[in-house]
């Protein structure tokens, strides 16, 4: 008869810095980020679509660069900041009637960029991150990081849309306000 | 049309694009899938599945999986002891054979990824830990793995009960004479098409939490469904309990497109293990299993042929098709699923005087076949929309004025397969989408690219689509659980504000926001003052759910009927208290108006007299506003039309199709929000154009599943999805409450014949034509070679 040797786990307390707070957490060496943000931390509006790395709907920001929390082991976000959907907000409070949404999600909602809503935090993430790096894409630009996502309500055509519409009201406020703002 | 008519100071939100009332809590995160919930001391389950396509199993040990570290439990089917899941419908044994499905495979398995066992941990790494120490002995038999396999006549049966691997075998309307028209016609043309396994792929996977309350003596089962009512039936009926126990809730769901409208033999195993275990159970299931182990769709064979008189008028229409539904009939629509659809509407929107058809469902050693968006429909068009190509050329007619010519145009119309379809655009978008393509260039970019030796092909493809099916057109399809009403309840609170709960259940669609606009419009209220409540199986009696386009033509009808009839209500009060006729009162604005004074009562203080000065209210009047309503539809149903066009550039290096230009023009008759209806197209077509380039669950000749992940299941991301037009054409539907006949599917259905008509156009020079799809680039760039 074949013994399989189950070691007791190996647990590494971690020390997590999640959308501005620490948070810290005693979990197995092989948890991965994504389980240990919604799981552990409660932030589930980060979601698992395919656990390899493909459908990026787990796509959060490691210091201001969007990775999948999927194929990211928590202990390697030790000493990073991660941001998750959740922290995008456009202020107003914590409850739905008085929030805000940001300039982004507004341009999601305008333009109908989400149905079941299940790819769109991936998605969020994925152009902020983005934009951040490069204000000023081209559509082929944008359909090209698009391209790193997966979403089958949509289309596409529609985030797309709302990418290049916040990215051009982002680059008219910056005019107006001046490059210091 | 009600009497109730929206107060003129109000403009209507029907017909408008307001922004989604899911929309916000999606884009923050705060969405709650099934997933996202977690209740205090909830375990983990995930199943061991057999890892051998046809098998008898001679042992299933696992007591090891018991022994592992954080393992709570592990049951195979004889622990559980669970009613099968069988599917029938009310035909003679000739024509359908039922077949059982166990919740846990017992003594045989018939696919490779069939649950065996679940096992139960607390927490997902350890059930992972889990299964690795199952231990399954099989005896394998050999797999059968394709419709020519299944009724080769030395195939193994997949169930003893089903000879000739046959579940379903119709033969229907064989039109008099259909021989001598075939015989005597000048054009005769045919074709052999064959269409790729799918998964509908909704982005959320499969999910189940299931816990029992005591305090209400019931069984809670969350779980993404779109059918909510029909898992609690099943439920209900696998665990032995009233149904009156089993309450199913459905989460925030990410996308269902089909494989969430049958009930799924896991989320039965995951609410036993918790009734065994006291304890909630949840189960997510991972990509693996959701591609290669929940529903598939789409995997149909056509030899097919058309007559056609010397103009192009079609005379006949004669097929055989053949559906591979895989190892089990889906509750609660069967095997019969594809084919009773691809036979019964393959006409379409062609004036067909002789039709034949035979229609096979077999069953193979493949993951079971569910409806998925469009059922059948994109094939049986691609099939048609192929023969009036091939016509067209045969008989060296332009392809859109074949189409012209054989085009229902005087409606309603009773076509040969006895379906009477009501008014439509069938020309008028046909007309519009060439014109389209037309003005835009195309059809002198594509002489301009054949003379530099480029491909450039234009392709369409015209179709009708079914989309209010009440009970009257399921009946006729034999079922035996017989779908097609739906039912709304509207409550008015102490404040007037309005709860609709509906049985329907959107998984994307955003009936949120556009069942609201309907019940707003109805009662004169602010959007913000109405809200949608759905996927909760002890808030309305008995729904059906969401599927076959139905939600908006018959679950909104209801759900106006119940606010018209909230509204009568309203009225009434209000008419007591002015000592008026009812009819002198006026709804709109949130309040009620006295026609002959102007006086108002706002719908709060009505409110109020029925809730809390009952002692107000007239002789007879029960306290209390609510009401509730159902709709069904009692003949064939309405039918939403597009025409599809498409351009497309093949690439000789590469064997690449570019769609370089996509037009959809449809016609849903009266489009509760039109944003809404462009998404539902724009995706539709996603999936269509995945369907006919790139997607495809293959096997080996052993039954294993040779796409098992993103890797190898090819789902087409914003590269190759391109910028698609959409134009509106309005026929409103005359006999649903809001003039709308429902878009969850037009696109899906369009696609794949315009895609391939498109390829075909432009491989005109090589010779070569294509009839199957996916389109592989392997393929193209042969054809491309060969010229």
């Amino acid at each position: 008869m074949s013994q399989i040797t189950h070691e007791p786990p190996d647990r590494q307390l971690l020390t997590l810095e999640v959308n501005g707070e620490a948070h810290e957490v005693l979990v197995e060496s092989r948890r991965t980020l994504v389980d240990v943000l919604r799981h552990d931390l409660g932030l589930t509006g980060t979601h698992v679509g395919c656990e390899h790395g493909i459908c990026g709907a787990c796509t959060v920001l490691i210091d201001g660069a969007p990775a999948r929390a999927c194929l990211t082991f928590a202990a390697q976000a030790e000493g990073s900041a991660v941001e998750t959907v959740e922290s995008l907000d456009g202020g107003g409070g914590g409850s739905a009637p008085g929030r805000r949404l940001s300039d982004l999600q507004q341009a999601f909602t305008e333009h109908h960029a989400l149905q079941c809503g299940f790819c769109t935090p991936g998605f969020l993430m994925l152009a902020e991150g983005h934009l951040a790096e490069q204000p000023a894409p081209s559509r082929e630009e944008i359909r090209e990081v698009v391209a790193a996502n997966l979403c089958r309500c949509t289309g596409y055509q529609t985030i797309v849309d709302a990418i290049e519409d916040c990215a051009a009201r982002r680059r008219a406020a910056t005019s107006e306000e001046g490059p210091c703002n | 049309m009600s009497p109730t008519e929206p107060h003129e100071d109000r403009a209507a939100l029907v017909g408008t694009s307001t922004r989604r009332r899911e929309d916000p809590r999606l884009l923050t995160g705060r969405g709650t899938f099934t997933d996202d919930i977690h209740l205090p001391g909830t375990l983990y389950a995930q199943f061991v599945r057999a890892t051998v396509a046809s098998a008898t199993v001679t042992s299933l040990d696992l007591s090891a999986v018991r022994e592992v570290p954080g393992v709570v439990a592990a049951f195979d089917a004889a622990d559980l002891a669970l009613g099968d899941i069988t599917a029938r419908l009310g035909r003679p044994a000739a024509e359908f054979v039922p077949t059982s499905m166990p919740i846990l495979a017992r003594d045989r398995v018939r696919y490779a990824g069939e649950p065996l066992a679940v096992v139960v941990a607390r927490d997902p790494y350890a059930v992972e830990d889990g299964l690795e120490a199952a231990r399954v002995s099989y005896a394998p038999e050999r797999a059968v793995t394709s419709d020519t396999e299944a009724l080769a006549p030395d195939a193994p049966l997949v169930h003893a009960e089903a000879p000739a691997n046959t579940l379903l075998d119709v033969s229907m309307f064989a039109t008099e004479g259909i021989d001598d028209v075939f015989a005597e016609a000048p054009c005769v043309v045919d074709v052999s098409v064959r269409t790729g396994r799918q998964n509908a792929l909704p982005l959320e996977t499969r999910a189940a939490l299931a816990a029992w309350d005591d305090r209400e003596e019931q069984l809670t089962l969350r779980t993404p469904t779109q059918v909510p009512h029909q898992v609690r039936t099943v439920a209900a009926r696998c665990l032995g309990l009233d149904e009156r126990a089993v309450r199913v809730l459905v989460p925030d769901m990410g996308g269902g497109f089909g494989l969430k409208c049958v009930v799924g033999r896991e989320e039965i195993a995951v609410a036993a293990a918790s009734l065994r275990l006291g304890r909630p159970v949840k189960w997510t299931e991972d990509r693996k299993d959701a591609l290669t182990a929940s529903f598939l769709a789409r995997e149909q064979h056509y030899e097919a042929r058309a007559a056609f008189d010397a103009e192009g008028h079609v005379l006949g229409l004669d097929t055989d098709l053949i559906c591979d539904m895989g190892a089990y009939s889906c509750y609660p629509f069967t095997a019969g699923i594809e084919p009773l659809m691809a036979s019964s509407e393959m006409p379409g929107v062609y004036k067909v005087p002789a039709y034949r058809v035979r229609a096979r469902a077999v069953t193979t050693n493949k993951a079971p076949s569910a409806p998925y968006r469009g059922v059948s429909r994109p094939q049986y068009v691609m099939v048609v929309e192929r023969l009036f190509e091939r016509a067209a050329r045969e008989l060296g007619i332009d392809p859109v004025e074949i189409r012209r010519r054989n085009l229902i145009t005087d409606f309603p119309y009773t076509g040969v397969n006895n379906v009477t379809y009501d008014p439509g655009s069938y020309l008028e978008s046909l007309d519009l989408c060439e014109r389209t393509l037309r003005e835009e260039g195309w059809y002198a970019r594509r002489e301009e690219a054949a003379a530099e030796g480029r491909h450039l092909g234009i392709g369409y493809a015209c179709f009708s689509e079914r989309t209010g099916y009440g009970s009257t057109a399921f009946a006729q399809r034999k079922m035996e659980v017989v779908p097609g009403f739906d039912i709304a309840e509207a409550r008015m609170d102490v404040t007037g504000a309005l709860t609709v709960s509906t049985g329907t259940m959107s998984h994307g669609q955003s009936h949120e926001t556009t069942m609201a606009q309907i019940a707003a419009d109805e009662l004169g209220l602010d959007l913000a003052r109405v809200r949608i409540h759905q996927g909760d199986t002890d808030r309305v009696t008995y729904g059906w759910g969401t599927f076959a386009s139905r939600s908006i033509a018959v679950g909104g009808s209801a759900v106006r009927l119940a606010a018209g009839k909230l509204g009568e209500k309203l009225r009434l009060l209000a008419a007591s208290r002015w000592e008026v006729a009812p009819d002198r009162v006026e709804l709109g604005d949130g309040r009620a108006r006295n026609a002959d004074d102007g006086s108002t009562l706002s719908y709060p203080e009505l409110a109020e007299i029925a809730y809390l000065k009952s002692h107000l209210l007239p002789k007879g009047v029960e306290p209390g506003l609510s009401a509730t309503a159902s709709f069904d539809v009692f003949n064939d149903g309405t039918f939403s039309n597009a025409t599809h066009g498409v351009v497309v550039e093949l690439h000789e290096a590469t064997g690449q199709v570019e769609i370089v230009r996509y037009v959809c023009v449809e016609d849903c008759g009266v489009a509760i929000n039109p944003q809404v209806v462009e998404g539902q197209c724009r995706g539709g077509i996603a999936q269509g154009i995945a369907g006919a380039l790139f997607e495809e669950i293959t096997y080996d000749a052993q039954g294993e599943p040779s796409a098992t992940s993103f890797m190898d299941y090819r789902v087409p991301t914003a590269l190759e999805i391109p910028e698609i037009g959409i134009a509106h054409l309005e026929t409103p539907c005359a006999f649903t409450e809001t003039g709308a006949k429902g878009a969850g599917e037009g696109g899906t259905i369009g696609a794949p014949g315009a895609v391939l008509n498109a390829v075909n156009d432009a491989l005109r020079p090589t010779g070569v034509e294509l009839d199957q799809t996916p389109i592989t680039p392997e393929t193209v760039a042969d054809a491309l070679e060969r010229a």
